[in-house]
């Protein structure tokens, strides 16, 4: 039995649909025609897959998802919590199960009608999205309803603390929206963005204008996830797990961890950089690409330093206008990301960690080993390390 | 409500999208000095131009005209516009009594825009025609889920000259707490309802921090009877000894800010925007989230020294804010 989740699977397939802003489906056609595309991608049959993972979030449950897409037998499925907080954990508890046997082959997927549905950016009032209905009473009389707003409290702190203004905020922005250029299905695509269009987006929480929140969209991403030995006999180059895990902090609260001594840090992040770090043997040096978490601008920032690609406090200093492209120190987020391919609560982010590793991106470096994916900030999260075979 | 019903309620609400209203209002009486006069009476205006026919003829006028935001005033029907929601009478009247049947009850005027041409001349005749110009996907708001509607009304005078336009836009909803709405008698539709802020649910861990608040006016930061630990917010055992016994103390009030925001967008029913969100850190050392008053979004610091003040809502609820502390 493995006691480390080192080498123990790697991802077969990669599956989604078109992102737009009215699917016209519903949200369980979305999911499955995504997981169908990962068993096809892998070149296996869904009568191989046993397992499934989704969020808590999600509305299409497992056995549905089996049903419609002609999954049979099933012997492990789970649900992981904290919104876009799970995203890499559908990768562990998945990484888990076909290292332990529990199953051999998982599909984890999410899909939403994230614009046409149930929006996440018209905050917690309409309809509660968390049964944690007691935690959400401590902010929403006072009006603090939305990831916007809460996000905010924490940006406001950390921009004061070190001197990051919204220029430092923008390079993210301008970056990823530069990089949906060249992804056709991203939302953006064909929508360049000057800094003098980032500058004249509207505040909606300051100092989070506009174009530092990510879009709402609807869509549907899926990945196959199974050891190493079997994806080798599949179909594509499989993306080896290096090193993955979830991630809460002591203090640990959903989006509003406000009682920590120092605010202007994410030690949920730092847990989770030491261990991936610890379980692959890498560092911050190895990664030859990332996809850090993009809800919201100051994330990227914050991220860039918890997983040690700088010091405390100095990433407005590395995210100048290159660093974080092709030819910069760390290409980020090469398919435009939340903020200009789409809102899949994180799951694109896996599959684009996923084709950087094939070398199949639409903004492809040259050499890419490793590459570092993270999940939802502010929410319990994790980190997982792709390596290539 | 089924998929499918839902779609045929919609498809039903936006076949009056593009419909006018109903025939072109033509004002009851031209544009007159009496009326001029009541309306500068009761909304404090006392410009001479409107006012004061000497003064009037040395303005670019030469006479009298009427005040532009009256425009609205020319063509107004009168107490007959209260008629009409249970028997139809127009297109309007008509597509609120589709969503008032499918569970859509409360109706919120939420903005409008008026866009005005030139002043009115006395002896001009105002006509308005309004058109059912669009109306939302369903949005989930503070008060509940509903629709926008969006009227256009464009204003000309007997001779078809244009004079302006108004957009009028308000929310069809199905109120969220129907439960409560219900329980006021003679309010059973939400229409006449202000909206107000969400209330805390009440909880057996949260419930009695909101009635003290109410009850003795201070913020209470529950305090372990154990160990002494305080905590904020309240959870119902202490995270340092185990202990499930609770009792709390009253904070000072002082306190200073943490970190802040100013949340301009999107707005919800029952607040006041911008709204000036706080983290604060309690003299006693616990942080707490609330709103800051009594001070305009440029004059906030983080490192601000800040008092409570126990805030009354229209509807009776309490609730701690802050406002800049006395110097």
């Amino acid at each position: 039995m493995p006691t480390t989740l080192h080498n123990e699977a790697a991802v077969a397939g990669i599956g989604q649909t078109a992102y737009t802003k009215n699917s016209g489906v519903s949200e369980l056609q979305l999911a499955t025609e995504a997981v169908r595309k990962a068993i096809d991608d892998a070149g296996i049959q869904p009568s191989e897959v046993d397992g499934l993972v989704t969020y808590t979030m999600d509305s299409s449950d497992e056995v549905e998802v089996a049903r419609t897409v002609g999954i049979g037998d099933m012997t492990f499925w789970s649900q992981v919590n904290y919104g876009g907080g799970a995203a890499v954990g559908l990768v562990a508890h998945a990484a888990m199960a076909v290292a332990t046997g529990a199953a051999k082959n998982v599909v984890v997927y999410r899909a939403l009608n994230g614009r046409s549905g149930q929006r996440m950016g018209q905050g917690v009032s309409g309809q509660i999205i968390s049964s944690d209905l007691i935690h959400w009473s401590w902010y929403m009389p006072f009006g603090l309803l939305t990831p916007a707003s809460w996000i905010a409290l924490q940006a406001r702190l950390y921009m004061h603390k070190y001197g990051a203004t919204s220029e430092h905020l923008a390079h993210v922005a301008i970056t990823q929206r530069m990089h949906a250029q060249k992804n056709p299905n991203a939302a953006m695509y064909g929508k360049p963005m000057t800094m003098d269009d980032y500058m004249k987006s509207r505040m909606i929480c300051e100092p989070l204008r506009l174009f530092d929140c990510c879009q709402e969209d609807d869509g549907g991403c899926a990945l196959l996830i199974t050891t190493p030995e079997r994806a080798r006999d599949m179909k594509q180059t499989p993306a080896v797990i290096r090193g993955v895990t979830q991630a809460s902090f002591e203090g640990q609260e959903q989006m509003t961890s406000f009682y920590r001594d120092d605010l202007a840090w994410l030690p949920e992040m730092e847990l989770a950089a030491k261990r991936v770090y610890e379980m692959s043997g890498l560092g911050p040096k190895d990664m030859d690409a990332a996809c850090l978490y993009d809800a919201f601008t100051p994330e990227v920032l914050m991220q860039l330093e918890a997983f040690g690609f700088c010091g405390r406090g100095e990433a407005k200093d590395f995210v100048t206008s290159e660093s974080l492209t092709l030819g910069g120190a760390l290409p980020n987020n090469t398919h435009g990301g939340l903020l200009s391919e789409a809102y899949l609560h994180g799951v694109n982010n896996l599959a684009e960690g996923v084709r950087l590793v094939r070398g199949e991106s639409c903004n492809q470096p040259d050499k890419v080993d490793h590459v570092l994916v993270t999940s939802g900030v502010g929410v319990p999260t994790g980190a997982v390390i792709f390596g290539k075979d | 409500m089924s998929d499918e019903k839902k779609k045929a309620l919609e498809a039903q609400i936006r076949a009056f999208v593009g419909k006018p209203v109903g025939p072109v209002v033509v004002g009851r009486d031209p544009v007159n000095e009496p009326m001029i006069r009541q309306w500068c009476d009761a909304m404090g205006e006392t410009h001479p131009a409107y006012l004061d026919a000497d003064a009037a003829k040395k303005t670019v006028h030469g006479e009298i005209v009427a005040p532009p935001t009256m425009l609205q005033a020319w063509v107004m029907e009168g107490w007959a516009m209260h008629e009409g929601y249970d028997e139809p009478k127009n297109e309007q009247h008509r597509l609120h009594k589709v969503l008032a049947d499918n569970g859509y009850t409360g109706v919120l005027g939420t903005n409008t825009e008026e866009n005005y041409t030139r002043y009115l001349r006395l002896g001009e005749t105002v006509k308005a025609l309004t058109v059912i110009d669009s109306i939302s996907e369903e949005k989930a708001t503070g008060v509940g889920i509903g629709y926008f509607i969006t009227t256009k009304t464009t204003f000309e005078n007997q001779d078809g000259e244009d004079l302006g336009s108004m957009s009028f836009r308000v929310l069809r909803f199905k109120p969220a707490n129907a439960q409560a709405a219900a329980s006021k008698e003679g309010e059973s539709k939400a229409t006449a309802q202000k909206p107000s802020r969400i209330k805390p649910p009440m909880g057996h861990d949260n419930g009695w921090w909101w009635e003290k608040v109410a009850s003795d006016g201070v913020i209470p930061i529950q305090r372990c009877t154990s160990c002494q630990k305080l905590r904020h917010p309240p959870r119902p055992m202490c995270d340092a000894c185990g202990s499930q016994g609770f009792d709390a103390i009253a904070a000072s009030g002082r306190a200073t800010v943490h970190t802040f925001t100013v949340i301009h967008y999107p707005q919800f029913p029952g607040y006041e925007y911008p709204i000036v969100s706080i983290i604060v850190d309690l003299e006693e050392g616990e942080r707490m989230a609330s709103t800051l008053v009594d001070c305009k979004p440029e004059d906030v610091s983080i490192g601000m020294a800040v008092e409570a003040v126990i805030h009354e809502d229209e509807d009776g609820f309490k609730i701690p804010f802050f406002r800049p502390a006395a110097r």
